[in-house]
């Protein structure tokens, strides 16, 4: 089933969705539309963005990655307490973590392929192993005093972009998540395995009659979601300079959401990155909004994320129907 | 489980032993547990009886086991349809709001209180089974969205503030007892009751199991798949309402945050535990109940063994692993085929 006519509306709606939030912030709030407000944007929502790109790598696949707040919230505790316990130095222990990130996240792909397991029950499982596992490491919060993290990777690793008048620093953070991004979508889309992730999440029957690797793809798949949630705990790491084993509850469901306002479909097959990079700026913009609107308490941002998610999926429904029609 | 060679020779008898079969393994997996407990945890089976009603390690996870076997008995059927509801935990916790709100802002009447958190575990259940049934969206996805918004909503109900409450009635829920035995345990023998005859003493099961076997097929031969779907997620909502209430009257507060937090994972353990399949058909309610009886039973002993609440989610993913494998058709081929060569 071809959805090429229709492939680009969802992310165009997304898009627009978000062109019109940022202009109405604009127009109704002082200050909102300044760098400042824009480079927090991008801080505040990097982690979310580089876990949202190996979420997005799952749902194309058809498949589902629940465990993403718990491998955050351990690789943070695992830096740290690397870090700070072991004296070992930070580049160490952050290879260290996108290393289990990648084991991890390919034993669950294995476990979900070889024995047809659902794969939200498997993650699920990885969930719960994980999220205790962090508390064994350490049971509370752990920050971090040293230096490397502290201050050379936080500052001289940023580099500052000729724009506005002064030029804005971007952190190391958002780097990391505009490259991981971009990273990812060259993968999908001019590599083999990329290619194969969107032809197993349309119909891996198909895929396996057409002599892709659909086992290889499916492991793959997972292993880059892992690598992607440990690469998010980096990130968070950087970004609250300390590690908490109970950081993060629920935050797949930040993730997916994001997914799935991108325009990607929850089914497997349609969607793309950089859907999912305009779903996790509209994230930040719905909560952006209800800090400006300063009335509003923090919850409004789960049901605002809640209908969007909605509104989003009714239009995926109604494409497929006009699809299957035509 | 359509693939079961075993259900195209069976009988009615055959199939009752087939049930009776499947029972064998949670019954099992708690004897195990509870034979662990009478050897390494001392006075684990210890119950004396005070005021008139029973005390111990034993009545407690009866107790708290109730709650989440209520949550577990709806999943059950949601998941006999093939389908599963992620929104339990959050609905535990608008159902627990809005009672909390209802006894001490508007001081509602007794009634009304039941009345109004049944009514929106009976209202969220309708919006996720028209969200599966009518637009036809992935059960994991139109669960999930009010997952995701239903603590919102919930936090809209009680204005973000944690509410308490002393509402003696109220308290009664959780804290009363009937025959010696805490209230949730006549609740949840209640609501096992009501759902077994309702299933079982009419076509509604057997209704159940088709659309979970083949929801094409059944709609084929003249069912009313939708329906059937709708009720499920319906039901699923009252029962988690109700263990909302009984969650609101135990903690004798309504925290929208945390009522509730993670049992849709340990109610979908519970039901998958019981014997019945992901992919829906066969439902067991008897065993889900026991299943949830030995996911409380794990965690009890886990505090007895001082290990603490974060680490004890080791254990159990563990044992989710095992119960998948367990169920997974590759396994359970590789098993028959050596029990049976060919």
């Amino acid at each position: 089933m071809s959805l090429a006519p229709t492939r680009h509306l969802p992310i165009l709606a997304t898009a627009v969705v978000l062109a019109l939030a940022l202009t109405i912030g604009a127009l109704r709030y002082e200050h909102f539309a300044s760098w400042n407000v824009f480079r927090n944007l991008l801080v505040d929502n990097a982690f979310l963005g580089v876990a949202a790109v190996g979420a997005t790598f799952v749902i194309l696949s058809g498949g589902i990655d629940l465990s993403v707040g718990s491998v955050v919230a351990f690789t943070s505790i695992l830096i740290a307490s690397l870090v700070e316990h072991r004296g070992q130095h930070a580049l160490v222990a952050i290879a260290v973590a996108l290393a289990f990130g990648v084991g991890f996240g390919a034993a669950q792909g294995a476990l979900i392929h070889a024995f047809r397991l659902p794969a939200f029950l498997v993650t699920l499982a990885g969930m719960f192993l994980v999220r205790g596992l962090g508390f064994v490491i350490h049971p509370q919060s752990l920050g971090i005093r040293d230096p490397f993290i502290a201050e050379t990777l936080n500052e001289s690793a940023s580099f500052t972009l000729a724009l506005g008048p002064r030029g804005i620093a971007i952190p190391l953070t958002v780097d990391i998540f505009l490259l991981a991004v971009a990273t990812a979508a060259v993968v999908l889309n001019f590599t083999r395995f990329g290619r194969a992730v969107y032809a197993v999440g349309d119909d891996e029957h198909s895929a396996l009659l057409m002599g892709l690797p659909v086992a290889r793809t499916r492991v793959g798949v997972y292993a880059v979601a892992g690598l992607c949630s440990a690469l998010a705990g980096v990130v968070f790491t950087l970004y609250q300079q300390s590690g908490d084993p109970a950081s993060c509850k629920g935050f797949e469901l930040d993730a997916i959401a994001a997914v799935v306002m991108g325009g990607t479909l929850l089914r497997g097959g349609v969607g793309s990155v950089l859907g999912s990079t305009l779903g996790v700026l509209l994230f930040g913009v719905i909560q952006m909004f209800i800090t400006f609107e300063g009335t509003l308490s923090s919850w409004w941002t789960r049901i605002v994320v809640g209908a969007f998610v909605l509104v989003f999926l009714m239009i995926q429904r109604a494409l497929l129907a006009s699809t299957q029609r035509a | 489980m359509a693939t079961d060679p075993r259900a195209e020779r069976s009988g009615r008898g055959r199939a009752l032993l087939a049930g009776a079969a499947h029972l064998i393994w949670p019954a099992l997996a708690l004897a195990l547990l509870l034979a662990f407990n009478a050897a390494f945890t001392p006075g684990f089976f210890h119950v004396e009886i005070r005021d008139g009603r029973l005390y111990g390690t034993l009545v407690d996870i009866l107790n708290h086991g109730s709650r989440l076997g209520i949550v577990a008995l709806g999943m059950t059927l949601v998941i006999a349809t093939s389908g599963v509801d992620l929104s339990v935990g959050a609905v535990m916790a608008i159902a627990g709001a809005v009672a909390a709100t209802m006894v001490v802002r508007d001081a509602a009447s007794f009634p009304a209180v039941l009345a109004g958190a049944l009514a929106t575990g009976l209202a969220a259940g309708l919006w996720n089974g028209w969200l599966v049934s009518r637009l036809r969206i992935q059960p994991i996805v139109a669960t999930l969205v009010l997952m995701v918004a239903g603590r919102g909503i919930a936090q809209l109900v009680t204005d973000g503030l944690i509410i308490t409450t002393n509402d003696p009635r109220l308290a009664f829920i959780a804290g009363g007892s009937l025959l010696g035995l805490p209230l949730p345990v006549t609740l949840a023998a209640a609501a096992l009751a009501l759902l077994a005859l309702a299933t079982r003493k009419s076509s509604l099961g057997l209704f159940l199991e088709a659309v979970g076997d083949n929801e094409t097929a059944s709609r084929y031969a003249g069912l009313d798949a939708r329906g059937v779907v709708l009720l499920a997620y319906a039901v699923a909502g009252v029962c988690a309402a109700l263990a909302g209430l009984i969650e609101v009257s135990y903690i004798r507060a309504a925290d929208a945050n945390n009522a509730g937090l993670f049992v849709e994972l340990d109610a979908i353990l519970a039901v998958v535990i019981g014997g019945t399949a992901l992919t829906g058909g066969r439902f067991y309610l008897v065993g889900s109940l026991l299943g949830a009886l030995f996911i409380q039973t794990l965690t009890k002993t886990m505090y007895m063994k001082d290990v603490s609440a974060d680490v004890a989610s080791i254990p159990k993913a563990i044992v989710v692993i095992l119960v998948c494998l367990l169920q997974s058709p590759v396994v359970r081929g590789r098993i028959a085929a050596r029990r049976r060569p060919p």
